[in-house]
Parts: C-alpha cells; structure tokens; sequence
C-alpha cells in the first residue's frame, strides 16, 4: 500500500493573511500625515505596537482555552479572568487610594497582577484537579461561579467606594487603542513572547487534546500537567491584553471561528498564527477606519464588538440551515 | 501480560469494581461479559490508566500504570472508550494519524504514514479516508476510531464495545479482523462485548464480570453454560452447539 504524500501545510491562507495585515499596517502608519514624521512614526508604532500585542493574546488565548475545554463558543472570559483583574485594581483604590495607585510603578502593579492571576488559576486547577480529577466542567462551573463572585465583589466596592476613586477606576478600565498603558508593552511584550516560547512545545499535545481527554492520555499526553500548562499561559496572556487594553474576549471567539473556517485544519501550528494575524487586522483595520475614515476617535472594540456579533450571528445561521 | 491486584473503584459509598484480581493472558481475545453495571467498561478504564483507581494495582508488561509515564505505556497499551467526542472536524486520516502519536510525537515520518494507510485499509475505510468524521454514519466513525487505535501498534489493545453500532457485516467483519491481528500479528486482545454469542465465537477466554467482582472465567465452552450463564445474567438461557460454536438463544 504506498502512503500518500504528506498533506500540504496550509501555508497560502497563512501567507494572504500576513499581507493584508502588513498592508493595513503600512495603511495605519502612512495615510494623512501631517505632523514631522519623526513623531508621527513612533506614536503610531506604538499603537500598532498594541494591537499585534493584543491581537496575538486574545487570539492565542481563546484558541488555547478552547481547545483544552474541548468547546468553541467559550473563551476565557467564562472563568472570570478579566474580571479578577477588575477586581484587583478596585481592590487597591479602595484600600491605598488613587493618589497611591497611580504613584506606584505601573510594571510592578502589572507583574503582581500576572502573578495573582496565574496563582488563582494554579489553584482553581490544583484544588479541582485533586478532587474531581481532571474533570474539565467541573472546572468551568467553578471558574462561572468565580467569575460571578468577582464582578458582583468588585462592583459592590466600586459602590461604597468615594465617587473620584470611582471615575479614577473607570478610567483605568476603559483604557483604549488611543491611551494603552505605554509603559507596560515592553514589559508585556517580553512576558508574551517569553510564554510562547514555553509553550511552542506544547502545540503538539495541544493537537492531541481535541480528541478528548481519555484518547489523550492513551497517546501518552500527561494530560493534567498539559492542560495546568495551557491555562497558566491563557491566564498570562488574558492579564496582558485586559492590561493593555481592557476586557475584549469577544474578539477572540470570532477571531479563533474565521481561523478554523480558513484554515480548515485543527493544527495549532497553523491556527494559532492565522488567529493571531485575523485579529491584528481586525484591531488595525478598525482603529483605522474609526481614525481616518470616520474621524472619530472612539475605541474600536465598539465596532469590533458590533461586526463580530454580525459576522457571528451570519456565521450561526449559516451552520443551523447547513 | 496484563495483572490486576484488588482493583477497586468506589463513587462515595458505591462499590462499582470491588476488588477485582485478575491476570489476562497474553496473545488471542479475552472477552469481558456481564451484564449493565457490572462494571466491565470501568475496570477496562482503569487496567488502561484513563480512569484513577480507588485502590489496588495493574501491570502491564510488569509496569505499574499509576507509576509509568504516560508516554512509555501509550507504546505497549491502546484503548478506544465508548463515546468519543472530537471538537474540531478531523477526516479519517487525521483521526488515524493520531494513532502514531507515541512514536512521533506529531511528527509522522513515511513509515508512519504506510502504517496509517495499512489501518486504514484494515478496516475497510480506503475509499472514506479523506471525508470528515460528522459526515459519516456511527458505524462507519467506529470503524474510524478502531483503526486509530490499531495504528498505534501496541501489543495490547483494549476496546469497549468495538460493535456498538454495527451492522452485522461490519460486527462480524470486525471481529474477524480483530481475530486476524491477534493470530498473525500476536497482539492481545481485551473486549467489553454485549453480545455473549460474539464472544462465545471469537474469543480465547472470557471474564464474566457481576457487581463488580470477576464471576467466572475460563474458555468459550466454560461459559457458554446455562448454570454459568443464569447466575450472570439472571435469566434462562440455553445453549446449543452449532458447527462447533456454542451459541446463546435468549431471544425468547
């Protein structure tokens, strides 16, 4: 029986996608100028600079999350990861007080928060792990309720709490494109890529993890330890992007549906890239067409927000007359 | 050589395997029978590691499968639970492919690939190798998931209900099949199976199972008993040799 020749790598839609996402790059950074370019360059680097960051979280976390949870409408959003970040920052104005948050050094805030993060993550996981054994539902429905307990917890004392710490706070969660904490994306940069080098050998048992829990581990895939592994860096890179930039999970559930749709293959070597790309585009191509086009200088997760739930709807209907 | 030791497993105050010591042989078909809830597809999950056990010990081969990595015993033992859920939309040859994951780690060589077709092949799937697994009927996703498991080329193989959802062609084509690589290929075969006269056919040894404990075992004519077979399965049962099989009727 000869063997078939080794599937071709989907590489082309890879290929098309990176050179829509530099053209709209190239776009962003050089249409309507009118200043010296030596500022204009930076400041819209920077921006750009942002949303490949955030783009690549989102992205790579919700695709991670789905694959582990064997589920994809969820995103990571479920288990109350971006609202545990909410949650710290209120938790400090209320006891230090802005005039102490902001006078603090915003690396070091961000890096306690990954930590918190990682640890509630680590510890939802050790603690579940131990008593349901790998029991990846009863994980979820533990992190809803968590998740629950956090907004609720943090919006009781956003109400108790004075009405200028209040907007100080509001301020902070509604960070844009247009305002990123600057002073966080070398730091983040270097943590994202740091974890993603980590987790490049986890791609392959990744693959093996949509089959399902019981026929991972019978290809030998230490299941426990790689799904801990996977949620360690999904809550990594959600801290990143909720820090940049505010919550935008949505994002990352369309995103990771038009990958699989292109893609049409369920390799993360392949997918992950074509998420990551996807939502650069979507994130430059919105902050673009809401900068220069519509010149109105909103945040663009509205938009986003409100094609992809279009696209996401189409995308429904589509799959429910199939 | 598959060894288990006072294997138990209890949910809360339920004793679904109680204290099973049992030593499979090695080479041919060991067929576990018994009836709903005797907790056959249990003990197979737990002889495999899937599923943690509440106390005892099994080897396999002579290594503890609590205590060997994952990735050692995935080369000497395979199995193919009942309900297999996918969340991406695999063809059968990615599904198959699958198989040779212990020894490649994702990254399947040639020879890889002619074992995937060679298990393709096997089981008859060679003209559906490129379609999607939620295109096909159950039967056919079955057949699929066999052949994955078969790929990965251990000397030990564990199926729960490989005929569930089969026709009669395809049942006893698979049994066929299954009786074949075990003849020619040495491999050992364990089969939870519903239908008695399926294993009172194919297989070497059986292991009737009943709340949880081993009821009986020994050969095909050992079992295939009315006594045998109305102290498992609480029903009358005769049995008639017929061209030299011992068959069940308990239609009626």
């Amino acid at each position: 029986m000869p063997a078939s020749a080794p599937p071709v790598p989907p590489l082309r839609p890879l290929l098309v996608l990176g050179c829509v996402a530099v053209a709209f790059m190239a776009l962003f950074m050089l249409v309507d100028v009118s200043g010296p370019w030596d500022f204009v360059l930076p400041f819209r680097g920077k921006k750009i600079a942002t949303a490949l960051l955030v783009g690549y979280a989102v992205a790579v976390s919700t695709v991670l999350f789905q694959t582990v949870t064997g589920n994809r409408v969820l995103t990571p959003a479920i288990m109350g990861f971006d609202y545990l970040y909410v949650l710290i920052q209120t938790c400090l104005v209320f006891f230090l007080g802005s005039t102490t948050v902001a006078g603090l050094d915003p690396r070091f805030l961000f890096g306690a928060e990954v930590i918190i993060m990682v640890a509630f993550s680590a510890v939802l996981h050790g603690w579940l792990f131990g008593m349901a054994r790998g029991n990846v539902h009863l994980l979820l429905l533990s992190g809803v309720v968590m998740g629950v307990l956090f907004r609720s917890l943090s919006s009781f004392v956003q109400r108790v709490i004075e009405p200028n710490e209040f907007i100080f706070l509001q301020d902070r969660f509604f960070a844009s494109f247009n305002n990123p904490e600057h002073d966080l994306l070398l730091l983040s940069t270097v943590l994202t890529l740091g974890v993603s080098v980590l987790g490049l050998r986890l791609l392959r048992a990744c693959d093996v993890l949509v089959l399902g829990r019981e026929a991972a581990i019978n290809l030998g895939v230490d299941y426990q330890r790689t799904v801990s592994w996977v949620l360690a860096l999904v809550a990594i890179l959600v801290a990143v992007s909720t820090a940049l930039v505010g919550p935008v999970t949505f994002l990352g559930l369309l995103v990771a549906h038009i990958a699989y749709a292109v893609m049409r293959t369920y390799q993360h070597v392949f997918v992950l890239p074509a998420a990551a790309l996807i939502a650069a585009i979507a994130l430059v191509a919105g902050q673009f067409i809401l900068e220069r086009v519509f010149r109105l200088d909103t945040n663009p997760r509205v938009i986003i927000e409100f094609v992809g739930g279009a696209v996401f709807i189409a995308m429904l209907m589509r799959k429910a007359t199939r | 050589m598959i060894e288990a030791k006072n294997v138990s497993k209890r949910y809360g105050e339920t004793l679904v395997v109680d204290g099973v010591t049992l030593s499979l042989p090695v080479g041919g078909i060991t067929s576990i029978i018994g009836p709903n809830g005797a907790g056959k597809s249990t003990l197979l999950s737990m002889m495999s590691r899937v599923m943690p056990m509440s106390s005892g010990n099994v080897w396999v081969d002579g290594l503890d499968v609590t205590t060997t990595p994952g990735d050692t015993l995935a080369k000497r033992l395979a199995i193919l639970r009942q309900d297999n859920h996918l969340s991406a939309r695999l063809t059968v040859r990615e599904l198959v492919t699958f198989g040779r994951y212990p020894h490649t780690q994702g990254r399947p060589t040639v020879q890889d690939r002619e074992h995937v077709e060679r298990a393709i092949e096997h089981m008859g799937l060679s003209a559906l190798a490129d379609r999607f697994l939620d295109e096909m009927s159950g039967g056919q996703r079955q057949r699929a998931f066999v052949a994955m498991v078969l790929c990965q080329d251990t000397d030990h193989v564990l199926l729960d209900e490989p005929l569930n959802g089969l026709d009669l062609k395809h049942a006893v084509s698979m049994m066929k099949r299954l009786r074949h690589a075990a003849d020619t290929l040495g491999k050992s075969f364990v089969l939870v199976l519903h239908d008695i006269n399926f294993a009172s056919c194919y297989s070497d040894h059986i292991v009737a199972m009943r709340d949880g404990k081993v009821a009986f075992q020994g050969r095909p004519e050992d079992i295939m008993r009315p006594d045998v077979l109305r102290a498992i399965y609480e029903l009358d049962i005769s049995v008639q040799q017929i061209e030299g099989d011992w068959i069940a009727t308990h239609y009626r």
